[in-house]
């Protein structure tokens, strides 16, 4: 299992992603200028300021190069997880539905923010596992967001067709929606469930040490559905670092 | 000969705006009342060599049509 | 050379020459400088970049140690971390930028710190800030809107100038608010900007910004001070000076392109007192008009540089790439007075000359004259010396990252700064004189007879301070220097780059992983910790015991973490040397600096010095600013898994004062409460007594046997208990012994409960492991974690959601 990390000039978490990856498989870093995925098993669209987000976030980045081969390679059912810029990347390529606003407060906000998973059975999720699990029971993580311009917006047609797909895939936990996203949406997937976006950063929720390992689980997800049901790489006590 | 054009995009009708509502917050304050409407968005200047260029160029990439509207002005 | 007009004498004074400094160029030079020559100058010979008046001071600092790589005079210093590693650090001012333009202002200082940090082959790993600003008036409706009777300006620029109202009747006492509102309204406004510019900048960039500090007081209301702070980590033997070597090789210019500005900037804005409202004569006698503003067009906005983060971040990965793959000899960043000081100093660091031409600078804007290329503060850009053999190699690697680059110039052997403009010479001279032969002055410290600083008005929204325990902590804990930061915080990126494992608030510093955290990691993992700190008020009150307090203060908050000292890096805010009182300011306290980290064994290896923070006196609140040198410190821990931290963690642990514990309500944050004056002189401190202190608390939390470890400062105990429980979610139940049993029975209950001291700590864990440290230091149980309120004795019992409401009063102030 081999994710592919995007690298764009601005990118600023791409480094933190790779190690992330590597946690649960091999990884290595994409450049923005080469079409080439170096046989990549999944792509990692990561956060950061790509072209300094300017015009708007991710407008830019979204036509570059190694982004072609991307969404090729999305439309070929090829695994892709957008994190924050990352997901307003895949927004502006239409691989994602909706779009990000600026936030409601009008500040860059870093926040350790609780999410509920809402759809556990796709591909980026179903590695978050709760503990001693009983019926009903809503898995929850731990993982910091940070942005400015992370508002989820879709209209009522759009977001009648994602629940009834669905196509929401977390939310944030009640009160925790500091940037004024339409129906607490924090990640979504496309129809076709192998494009995952998301403005929290799970790559740096991989670690107890920095603070939570939640995030873990959504590479490990990957990795499992990659590679089959018992590959996600990681001992059964990390991979359901997900609690209650 | 080219055509000096001037794109100005803003959020488009309904959807939150926090900017504009900051600054409508703000005028009363400094002793403008009964301003409303106000909008916040983006004004891009350009010199194309082909005026119908401006419509592809703003669906494609100077606006984002799912939550932004654009007004494509002439420099005459 | 061109035979245009010499400037003369007068536009030399202008520059902000002495008329004995333009004497002594022309001696030194034999002949009249031309205008290349003088605004160049003007600028190396300015306060910011010669340091005229306080390199003699500086001299006094201790510099060497066993873990010093790099000492001051390079574009950062630089301490041993083992392994082959080192950690670079150093902290620079934006002060005078950050007053004309807040968001502007404090990003480029951000930039600027950043570019020091690469400049030596460092990758930045974090930024703190250390910020001032006049009051805030939280507790009040906001915005303040009283400025009907002169609708002619902005409430930001209005002054209304009276007196202290102690001194006047009632009517005057109602101006007086209304211009403390009126400041208030500015001052928040420059925070609210300057947090966010440093947001915009480290956030853009992927740096975290882990921690800082900021301090609301008046006599920064016309001063404010935005001081940055960054860090690196290095590999030893790849790390690169600024020093040009070789002669014929090669000089490149690489990043953004040149405009014009900041022209001016390094000694119009940087050395000479700030005064806020536009002023036509600035004009630069120099050619002033050929920027396209008229005569009476100039004001000082027009020397504010803009910065670009994604710029910035290109160039970073151009620095270090290049440098990973040794294409480039020395490296050095633009800053302060641009390719003048660059060229300069690497020229006079590697004793050799440097020949540029101009015209082959990338420009931003035509017609740009040669001395305003010379002089121009564009940023993100770096100068680099490059063999021959591999210009075409940096250059294309320049292109990979979309970074502009040009080879201007080469190294020579005629020890000359030569400028040419498309081949003719417009500039020569002897980089000796131009970088070591400013001369230096003496300070003529005198002790003023009182304090120059007036009692601080006591916030509008608390006009008489309450008197009771209870009601006092509270008060404290919704002060502005007390409440929590987290609004201010949370603009802030403090996790990329997976090493941050103390964010703020979690601990006294904040702890880095030295290594990004892998999950490859076995046994322990060593880490850095770092930390800012200066309380300015306690400086003015003892100049000499303040600024021990302040580097002392940064010590024990890296003890908390379980951290020993590396190394020290300053910046010296103060007013204007040349006045007696404030050059016996700057003298007592660079002398409590070098005691501190003399006996802290954390020399000094680099910093800066911000001085003629002051306004005219006519404007109320003018006058200097409260000295207030800013000390940075960083450490080193074994295994950040022991990392410490500052909120109680188990109900059931106890709680001790651990170290001298010898509180004292003068100059305390109380005492400011209360409207007092500033005291003369602070009780000495037991320096010895303190770094025992925090050696025995360093090593009980890295033997693991702390389970919280905070160090009582502002507030006193009280506030430092209610932290504890604020950071932990616990309570605690506290209690002092009785009157009759404590060492000193004279000290009243409030200076007991709110005194403020150096070198004492609140600490929680087993009883047990409290005692053992009464081996190394004094220490004293008080009491218990538990519960969900803090109670103290019969005084005070205050729940965690009121201790948090009170806490969280800055919230208003991003609201």
């Amino acid at each position: 299992m081999k994710f592919g990390v995007l690298r764009f000039p601005g990118s600023c978490d791409e480094v933190d992603a790779l190690y992330a990856a590597r946690r649960v498989g091999d990884a290595e870093l994409l450049w923005h200028g080469d079409r080439d995925l170096r046989g990549a098993d999944a792509i990692v669209v990561p956060g950061g300021f790509s072209y300094g987000d300017y015009l708007r976030a991710g407008a830019i980045a979204r036509f570059s190069p190694v982004m072609e081969s991307v969404i090729a390679f999305a439309r070929e059912g090829g695994l892709v997880l957008g994190i924050c810029n990352g997901f307003q990347v895949l927004c502006e390529a239409q691989l994602l539905p909706g779009a990000l606003l600026p936030n409601t407060n009008l500040r860059f906000t870093f926040r350790q923010v609780d999410l509920e998973v809402v759809e556990r059975d796709t591909a980026f999720t179903c590695a978050c596992l709760v503990e001693g699990e009983q019926a009903g029971d809503v898995a929850r993580l731990s993982i910091p967001a940070k942005h400015s311009w992370g508002r989820y917006y879709a209209d009522d047609a759009t977001l009648a067709a994602m629940r009834e797909n669905g196509q929401i895939v977390l939310r944030y936990a009640p009160g925790q929606n500091f940037n004024g996203s339409i129906e607490d949406i924090a990640g979504v997937r496309n129809e076709r469930g192998n494009v995952f976006g998301l403005m929290p950063h799970p790559e740096h929720a991989v670690d107890e040490l920095t603070g939570s390992a939640d995030g873990l689980c959504i590479f490990a997800s990957m990795r499992m559905a990659a590679e089959g049901a018992d590959a996600s790489g990681l001992p059964p006590r990390i991979a359901g670092g997900a609690r209650v | 000969m080219s055509v000096r054009a001037r794109v100005l995009i803003r959020p488009k009708a309904g959807i939150l705006d926090p900017q504009g509502e900051a600054v409508q917050r703000a005028l009363p304050a400094l002793g403008f009342d009964g301003v409303q409407n106000v909008h916040v968005g983006r004004m891009v200047e350009l010199d194309v060599p082909d005026q119908t260029q401006l419509e592809p160029m703003c669906e494609k990439l100077l606006a984002n049509p799912l939550v932004e509207d654009y007004e494509i002005v002439l420099d005459v | 050379m061109s035979s245009v007009t010499l400037p003369s004498l007068q536009d030399a004074l202008e520059l902000g020459l002495t008329e004995s400094e333009y004497d002594l160029i022309c001696e030194k030079q034999g002949r009249a400088p031309n205008q290349v020559e003088l605004a160049m100058y003007s600028l190396l010979w300015s306060e910011h970049c010669a340091y005229k008046h306080s390199k003699k001071l500086l001299r006094t600092l201790p510099t060497e140690g066993k873990h010093v790589v790099m000492g001051p005079g390079e574009n950062a210093g630089a301490v041993d971390l083992g392994d082959g590693l080192v950690c670079a650090f150093k902290v620079e001012s934006h002060n005078h930028p950050s007053a004309v333009e807040p968001f502007q202002g404090a990003a480029t200082g951000v930039g600027g710190i950043l570019r020091d940090i690469f400049a030596i082959g460092a990758r930045p790993i974090a930024v703190l800030d250390s910020l001032r600003f006049g009051e805030p008036e939280i507790g009040l409706p906001y915005p303040f809107n009283e400025v009907e009777e002169d609708k002619g300006r902005s409430g930001r620029e209005k002054e209304i100038n009276t007196q202290h109202p102690q001194e006047l009747g009632e009517t005057a006492a109602k101006l007086a608010d209304k211009r403390s509102k009126l400041a208030a309204n500015r001052s928040r406004y420059l925070l609210d900007r300057a947090i966010a510019g440093i947001a915009h900048y480290g956030n853009s960039i992927g740096v975290p910004t882990i921690g800082g500090e900021v301090y609301f007081e008046a006599p920064y209301e016309q001063n404010c001070l935005v001081n940055a702070m960054a860090l690196g980590i290095g590999e030893r033997d790849k790390l690169v000076t600024s020093a040009a070597v070789g002669i014929g090789n090669t000089v490149v210019l690489f990043g953004a392109s040149t405009g014009r500005d900041g022209i001016g900037g390094a000694s119009v804005l940087a050395s000479a007192e700030l005064d806020i409202s536009p002023s036509p004569n600035q004009n630069p006698p120099l050619g002033g008009d050929s920027s396209g503003k008229g005569p009476n067009g100039h004001n000082r906005r027009s020397t504010v540089q803009v910065g670009d983060p994604f710029e910035e971040k290109k160039l970073m990965e151009c620095s270090l790439e290049l440098l990973q793959r040794g294409l480039i000899v020395s490296l050095q960043d633009l800053g302060a007075a641009g390719l003048t000081s660059s060229a300069s100093e690497m020229a006079s660091k590697g004793e050799v000359g440097i020949d540029i031409d101009v015209s082959k600078v990338p420009l931003r804007e035509a017609d740009m004259k040669p001395f305003e290329i010379m002089v121009s503060e564009s940023q993100e850009r770096m100068l680099c010396v490059v063999e021959p053999a591999n210009v075409a190699q940096v250059l294309a690697l320049c292109e990979k990252w979309e970074v502009g680059g040009a080879a201007i110039g080469a190294v020579t052997d005629n020890g000359c700064m030569r400028v040419f403009d498309r081949g003719e010479l417009v500039g020569d001279m002897p980089v000796r004189v131009l970088v070591d032969d400013c001369p230096l002055y003496d300070l003529e410290p005198i002790k003023p007879a009182s304090t120059p600083y007036r009692p601080a008005r006591p916030p509008q929204a608390l006009r008489s301070p309450p008197t009771q325990p209870r009601e006092l902590m509270l008060a404290l804990l919704r002060s502005p220097n007390i409440a929590s930061r987290r609004p201010l915080f949370e603009q802030y990126d403090s996790v990329v780059q997976s090493r941050t494992v103390r964010r703020p608030e979690q601990a006294d510093a904040a702890v880095l992983a030295i290594r990004p955290l892998d999950g490859s990691e076995r046994g322990p993992i060593p880490g850095i910790a770092v930390s800012i700190d200066c309380n300015g008020r306690r400086v003015a009150a003892d100049p000499y015991t303040g600024t021990v307090a302040a580097a002392l203060e940064c010590a024990s908050n890296l003890a908390c973490a379980g951290a020993e000292p590396l190394g020290t890096t300053n910046n010296l805010n103060f007013g204007n040397p040349e006045k007696p009182h404030i050059a016996w300011q700057l003298t007592e306290s660079v002398r409590g600096l070098g005691d501190a980290c003399r006996a802290l064994e954390a020399p000094i290896v680099g910093g800066n010095v911000s001085l003629y923070n002051e306004s005219p006196p006519t404007r109320a609140n003018a006058g200097p600013i409260y000295p207030t040198p800013v000390v940075g410190m960083v450490g080193r821990l074994p295994d950040v898994r022991r990392a410490g931290r500052s909120g109680f963690a188990r109900a059931g642990d106890a709680i001790a004062i651990v170290g001298p514990f010898v509180p004292c309500l003068a100059a305390s944050e109380l005492a400011k409460l209360r409207g007092e004056s500033l005291p003369d002189g602070l009780p000495a401190i037991d320096l010895d007594a303190v770094v025992a202190a925090q050696a025995a608390v360093r090593d009980a939390v890295r033997d693991g046997t702390l389970s919280s470890a905070h160090d009582i400062t502002e507030g006193g105990v009280v506030i430092a208990l209610a932290e504890c429980c604020l950071a932990g979610g616990l309570g605690a139940q506290v209690d002092f012994p009785a009157e009759e049993e404590r060492r000193d029975p004279k000290r009243d209950d409030l200076e007991r409960l709110f005194g403020e001291c150096s070198g004492a700590f609140v600490v929680s864990g087993e009883q047990a492991a409290l005692c053992a440290l009464a081996e190394r230091t004094s220490i004293e149980l008080v009491g218990t974690v538990e519960g969900s309120s803090l109670v103290v004795g019969s005084q005070i019992d205050v729940s965690l959601s009121d201790l948090g409401r009170a806490h969280s009063a800055l919230a208003e102030l991003f609201a």
